[in-house]
């Protein structure tokens, strides 16, 4: 297992390495020149001069880019052109609230998802599984953002159960999670329902009920196991949509996350900010994709078995 | 000769036949999955409506011009979907912006095709060391979500319609290059493309005359899928202000304007939110439905 886990983390690297390469050289593109930005534009030539020296602007971009890098891993990531703080500190302080959304929208959707797609599945082309299927393709098709407004609309302006923005207390956390949740939920509740009436259909689940267990154990004790692999891929998947639907949602109810700094910095044109805020995205992405495929390897021992 | 040139031309028909009886046989099973009927139907609307969008409501004069004396109405006769905080007609900036939705979403992932396909064609055919490089290239890509790549090549090119066409684009373009690279392998080693290969045809010949036409199927299912994720895409870039900019009707960024107005007018909010999922939804249908049309293996 350990064995296993460490080649993972050394696959991890190279991935870590090339996203953050790409978003440097991305943004590199970008028209214009830093250091007129931080200057202003009333500067001479001579400062403006100056200050790509200072920054070390002036390098190849590929020496900039091990220049950064190298800062990380330091927890220096330069400072923001507008504020003059570091960066760094700017994206830790704001971290918490990112994280909170994400992780609260996948619980939303694994708590209402997979129970559905359980539900779904055993009861095949009833009632309720046709219900729970147009909310799924609903959901997929529902503008984030837009279920955000209407959320705030109902519960927030109209009975006003509930904040419509910031987050000040826990309340202030319900009304985005749920936004983000929806359209995970929809997406577990497909995986989980297929996946599921697939494994319901293997001998082993005929023998458990041959030798008489309880339709409950059945499904709960022996086929869930089996049918929440895929899942767990689909989960891995969606946190990557869900961080960049984050983003949106914290535009939509005024939360001060990180994807809200990044918005504000690309209209700014705070090119350190925007750097750090997407690299930490990137790594943050990887990080989780790499702890769900341990997790994998954890769940499914035919897994771990490829890599000895 | 003469009796060969007639059995060519006996055997074009004959090829010509088959493929129209192929047709007819996608469409009689297109025509059975009424949700894909749906989708087809509220598909094809939007297209006439963008097509003709200026002939239904003049652009400059109706759709961008303001009159602060008709703001905020609620829908009416005169009004459909009411007037927005300028005044300006939703229902005639809702036509518009199908206009500019389909087209960012069409170009996008005509963008995404031509670039992932080839990208995926090349790693599929030629396997090896190209084939790795290049998938690995797309994994770096695919480990970044969508929206987040796109707010990226925003972000350093600056917000434009060319750009978010690009943008959106290329954040799908790894997923095209894995299906057509997963079709290309799945048929290169059949017998017609070493047929090919035997009479002397060349590497590109092969590629686009034997082995393309083969792996349509999945391409055009994910390209009908892809426009729905492309034109969301572009209605969330828009919202956070780094899509479409004002005064184009954008759905997105209608949204992004009329929220500041939702307490005292809520249509200005509701009616572009709904048209986005009714359009995300018919090429959602339509998408599936022509999956399980094309290969009826496929259905789940």
């Amino acid at each position: 297992m350990h064995k296993y886990i460490f080649k993972r983390i050394l696959m991890m690297i190279p991935v870590v390495i090339g996203v953050s390469l790409l978003v440097f050289m991305v943004l590199k593109m970008t028209p214009g020149d830093p250091a007129r930005v931080v200057a202003g534009s009333e500067a001479d030539e001579a400062t403006v001069a100056q200050i790509r020296e200072e920054l070390g602007l002036n390098k190849p971009v590929l020496q900039q880019y091990v220049d950064y890098m190298a800062g990380m891993l330091h927890g220096d990531m330069g400072n923001s052109y507008t504020t003059g703080k570091p960066v760094f500190s700017e994206i830790l302080s704001r971290m918490p609230t990112t994280f909170i959304l994400a992780f609260a929208g996948v619980l939303v959707a694994v708590l209402i998802g997979i129970p559905l797609g359980i539900i779904s599945a055993t009861k095949q082309y009833s009632i309720l599984d046709n219900i729970s299927t147009l909310l799924a393709l609903t959901g997929v098709a529902m503008p984030n953002f837009w279920l955000g407004l209407m959320l705030i609309l109902v519960f927030a302006l109209q009975l006003g159960w509930l904040p419509s923005g910031g987050v000040t207390s826990w309340q202030g956390y319900i009304l985005p999670a749920v936004t983000l949740g929806v359209g995970a939920t929809a997406n577990f509740m497909r995986t989980t329902r297929s996946s599921m009436l697939e494994v319901i259909r293997q001998d082993y689940i005929r023998t458990v009920r041959a030798k008489g267990a309880n339709e409950k154990r059945v499904i709960l004790r022996h086929a869930l196991r089996n049918a929440l692999i895929p899942v767990i891929t689909v989960i891995g998947l969606q946190i990557g949509t869900l961080l960049g639907g984050a983003v949106v949602n914290e535009t939509v109810f005024s939360l001060p996350g990180v994807g809200m700094l990044m918005i504000n910095s690309i209209n700014k044109k705070d090119e350190p900010v925007v750097l750090g805020c997407l690299i930490t995205f990137a790594v943050v992405f990887s990080l989780v994709n790499l702890f769900v495929d341990i997790l994998y390897a954890y769940i499914d021992p035919r897994i771990k078995s490829q890599y000895r | 000769m003469k009796d060969s040139t007639a059995a060519a031309t006996m055997g074009k028909e004959q090829s010509k036949k088959r493929k129209r009886s192929q047709m007819t046989e996608i469409w009689r099973r297109m025509r059975r999955n009424r949700l894909a009927m749906f989708g087809l139907v509220i598909v094809s609307i939007l297209i006439i409506v963008a097509i003709f969008a200026n002939q239904i409501a003049d652009y400059n004069t109706v759709a961008i011009k303001q009159n602060v004396v008709e703001r905020l109405q609620g829908p009416s006769a005169e009004h459909w979907a009411g007037t927005d905080e300028f005044g300006r007609d939703i229902f005639a900036r809702l036509v518009h912006g199908a206009r500019i939705s389909l087209l960012v979403g069409v170009v996008a992932v005509c963008i995404a095709l031509v670039t992932g396909g080839i990208l995926g064609a090349i790693a599929g055919y030629f396997g090896g060391t190209v084939d790795n490089v290049i998938m690995r290239i797309m994994d770096i890509f695919l480990s970044i979500p969508i929206l987040l790549l796109a707010i990226m090549i925003v972000a350093a090119l600056g917000s434009s319609m060319l750009n978010l066409m690009i943008a959106i684009g290329l954040a799908s373009m790894p997923t095209f290059a894995r299906i057509v690279r997963a079709s290309v392998l799945s048929v290169k080693d059949q017998e017609f493309v070493e047929a090919a290969r035997a009479i002397g045809a060349k590497n590109n010949h092969i590629i686009l005359r034997h082995i393309m036409p083969n792996c349509l199927s999945p391409i055009i299912v994910q390209a009908t899928l892809r426009v729905a994720t492309a034109i969301l895409s572009t209605a969330s870039l828009s919202f956070i202000s780094l899509g479409i900019q004002a005064p184009a009707p954008e759905w997105g960024a209608m949204l992004a304007s009329g929220r500041a107005y939702i307490r005292d007018a809520p249509h200005i909010v509701i009616i572009p939110g709904l048209l986005i999922m009714i359009t995300i939804l018919s090429l959602n249908l339509l998408g599936d439905g022509l999956r399980d049309a094309l290969d009826p293996k496929l259905k789940r």
